[in-house]
């Protein structure tokens, strides 16, 4: 290697009449570094050189975890499961008027092959910054297709769920956030993992469709709080303390149940709303009505009738004066429809656009389920009709996809709708 | 003893295999084992490549590269010489030159010359496989079948997947075009270019996937 690289020098120099090469260039810089053993090889070690740096004194360094993975290939699909990573970025794309089914093919052959390299920690295909791909820091990227790019490929695969909800009085949606052909679901610990890895996907998409809208969101950073610590919105409560366990046969019941389309066996379906938060009215409520919103406590996120996060909500629990301990309007009471099956698996992040003067900042809600039609509608109904967050809480986006089943190495996502 | 020295000997052409088969094909392995077992190596048999891919262009646009690691995993000097490709009326070993920011590509003389157990990158901005006079669009997200024919006359094929990519814009001076410039397919401002093969870039989409 080091031979080979020195002997490319010189025939660089040769050919260029004596002049410095792209390549020696390159080489000079990494010996700049100072560094013995240098020809052993370009960037990648003086990568390593740099990451190799002493802390500071005094300093305690955490363990490093750029270089943790998570596998892309499998029946289902990275993203949904994994434990929610710190960043998360959702692209939409529209595919171009002119792509027909055998271009939807070559593009999730594309997307697939990055997302497979890039996940674990091995540089796109055609990457230009292949330094920004060494630490996937639990990169997963997630695809879902929206009624258009079904239709497109086959009008008779497409779900009966898949489309936009039914309306709802509450939300004041708008079009600059929804539907779209193609979603990217792309999640790391490390947001410049996120971001390169959206520009890779974005990039090579670029032949066949152009971005709808891109929204990004954040939860807390990696290593503040231990793994598995459910995750507070800004307006500080604890959410999603009600989620199915990945693993568990109740997950697998309500997020992969099987009976759609063939070619989703082993998929589900992402509902994603953006739900803006009024973070300045919700600071004229005081803390005890802010736990009788919701219905739990703030400290812990315990029911509002129990000690801890997990305890069961009682909904019968009455207090000294005769009423329901969570009240009749509170946000879990409301949640809940009775039905069993009438559930969801949320992985939300985050969202702050404020600059001090305009700007929004709110919930990306994500929702996993089987069929949004039987499972999400029924709840969202009955929080449209009553649910004091209602007053702080809009849902000015609304999207959703279809997110078929994972592929095999060499395959790609959407195999089984574009070849089934 | 004579058993399992036969068995690692196995488990070392299984595992050559393996590494042919991640590094998206090699060497004709049928043709080259039975040449194996009868008479001495070619060329061919020490040929890998690693990530081998093709830039997306339209046939209008006229000419492309070729680029991956190769790998000559034998014991004496590899030259490859020359090479075709399905789609490409005309093939050429190609270098680059550097002057400024300026970069132009020239045929290189004497082929590819491989040292033993060496590899050598084909790169956009450096050495590379260049695909001329086109007789179709070359669509992102298909294959593209490159063959490789070494000095020995020993041959080697393998698949490179189609990629977008907006780099690789070398221009070109000399070989048979003569003072015609071109480049590696100008991308400017639009989609064409990246051989799509929608239908919106005049390319005859019918034609444009049949490269698997």
């Amino acid at each position: 290697m080091a031979d080979h690289d020195s002997e490319d020098a010189a025939h660089d120099s040769g050919a260029g009449g004596g002049g410095m090469s792209r390549r020696g260039l390159l080489l000079g810089g990494a010996a700049g570094l100072g560094a013995a053993g240098i020809g052993a090889a370009g960037a990648t070690a003086a990568h390593r050189l740099v990451g190799g740096a002493e802390p500071a004194p005094g300093s305690e360094s955490a363990p490093l975890h750029g270089d943790r993975t998570v596998p892309f290939h499998g029946r289902r699909q990275a993203g949904v499961e994994t434990p929610p990573q710190s960043h998360a970025t959702f692209v939409a794309l529209d595919l171009d008027d002119g792509a027909d089914a055998d271009a939807v093919r070559r593009l999730m052959v594309i997307l697939s092959d990055n997302a497979a390299r890039l996940t674990q920690g091995v540089p796109a295909l055609t990457d230009t910054e292949p330094e920004l791909a060494e630490l996937p820091a639990r990169l997963t990227a997630t695809f879902g297709f929206g009624r258009g790019l079904v239709e497109r490929v086959n009008p008779d695969a497409v779900p009966d769920w898949l489309g936009p909800l039914p309306k709802f009085e509450q939300d004041d949606l708008s079009p600059e956030w929804g539907e779209a052909d193609l979603l990217v679901q792309v999640c790391a610990d490390d947001p410049v993992t996120v971001s390169h890895t959206v520009r890779m996907l974005l990039r090579d998409a670029r032949p066949f469709s152009r971005p709808r809208w891109s929204q990004s969101g954040f939860r807390r950073a990696h290593g503040s709080q231990p793994d598995g610590t459910t995750m507070r919105n800004l307006m500080g409560q604890v959410d999603g303390t009600a989620n199915p366990a990945p693993g568990t046969e109740d997950f697998d019941h309500l997020v992969w149940g099987e009976g759609g389309p063939h070619w989703m066996a082993g998929g589900t379906s992402l509902v994603l709303r953006r739900i803006a938060t009024d973070l300045d009215t919700w600071d004229e409520i005081d803390r005890p009505a802010r736990e009788a919103v919701v219905g739990r406590r703030l400290d812990n996120g315990a029911p509002l009738t129990g000690e801890n996060e997990h305890d069961e909500v009682d909904l019968e629990a009455t207090g000294p004066d005769g009423l329901t301990v969570i009240p009749s309007f509170a946000h879990v009471r409301r949640a809940r429809t009775g039905d069993p099956d009438e559930r969801i698996f949320r992985r939300g992040y985050n969202y702050d656009l404020r600059d001090g003067v305009t700007g929004e900042a709110g919930l990306l809600f994500a929702s996993y389920q089987a069929d949004p039609l039987r499972q999400f509608v029924p709840i969202q109904r009955q929080l449209d009709e009553l649910d004091l967050l209602n007053q702080w809480v809009t849902a000015v986006g609304s999207a959703v996809f279809a997110v078929p089943p994972g592929c095999a190495e060499g395959g790609y996502v959407g195999q089984s709708l574009l070849e089934g | 003893m004579h058993q399992r020295t036969t068995r690692s000997a196995t488990a070392a052409a299984l595992f050559a295999l393996a590494l042919s088969a991640c590094g998206g094909g090699s060497a004709e392995p049928e043709e080259a084992q039975a040449e194996q077992a009868a008479a001495e190596a070619t060329a061919a048999d020490g040929f890998e490549i690693t990530d081998p891919w093709v830039k997306a262009v339209t046939q209008d646009e006229g000419m492309t590269g070729v680029f991956g690691e190769i790998a000559n995993t034998s014991a004496s000097e590899m030259t490859i010489v020359s090479a075709t490709a399905d789609g490409a009326d005309t093939v050429e070993l190609h270098e680059v030159a550097m002057e400024g920011t300026d970069t132009t590509m020239t045929e290189v003389e004497g082929g590819f010359v491989i040292p033993a157990g060496e590899t050598y990158t084909l790169e956009p901005g450096g050495y590379h496989i260049m695909l001329m006079q086109l007789t179709r669009d070359l669509a992102a997200g298909n294959e593209l079948t490159v063959t490789v024919e070494f000095a020995d006359g020993s041959t080697a094929s393998f698949d490179a997947p189609i990629r977008p990519y907006t780099g690789a814009n070398e221009e070109y001076e000399g070989g048979s075009e003569g003072g015609e410039e071109h480049d590696m397919g100008d991308m400017e401002g639009d989609h064409s270019g990246q051989g799509d093969g929608s239908g919106e870039d005049g390319g005859d989409s019918g034609d444009g996937y049949g490269d698997e």
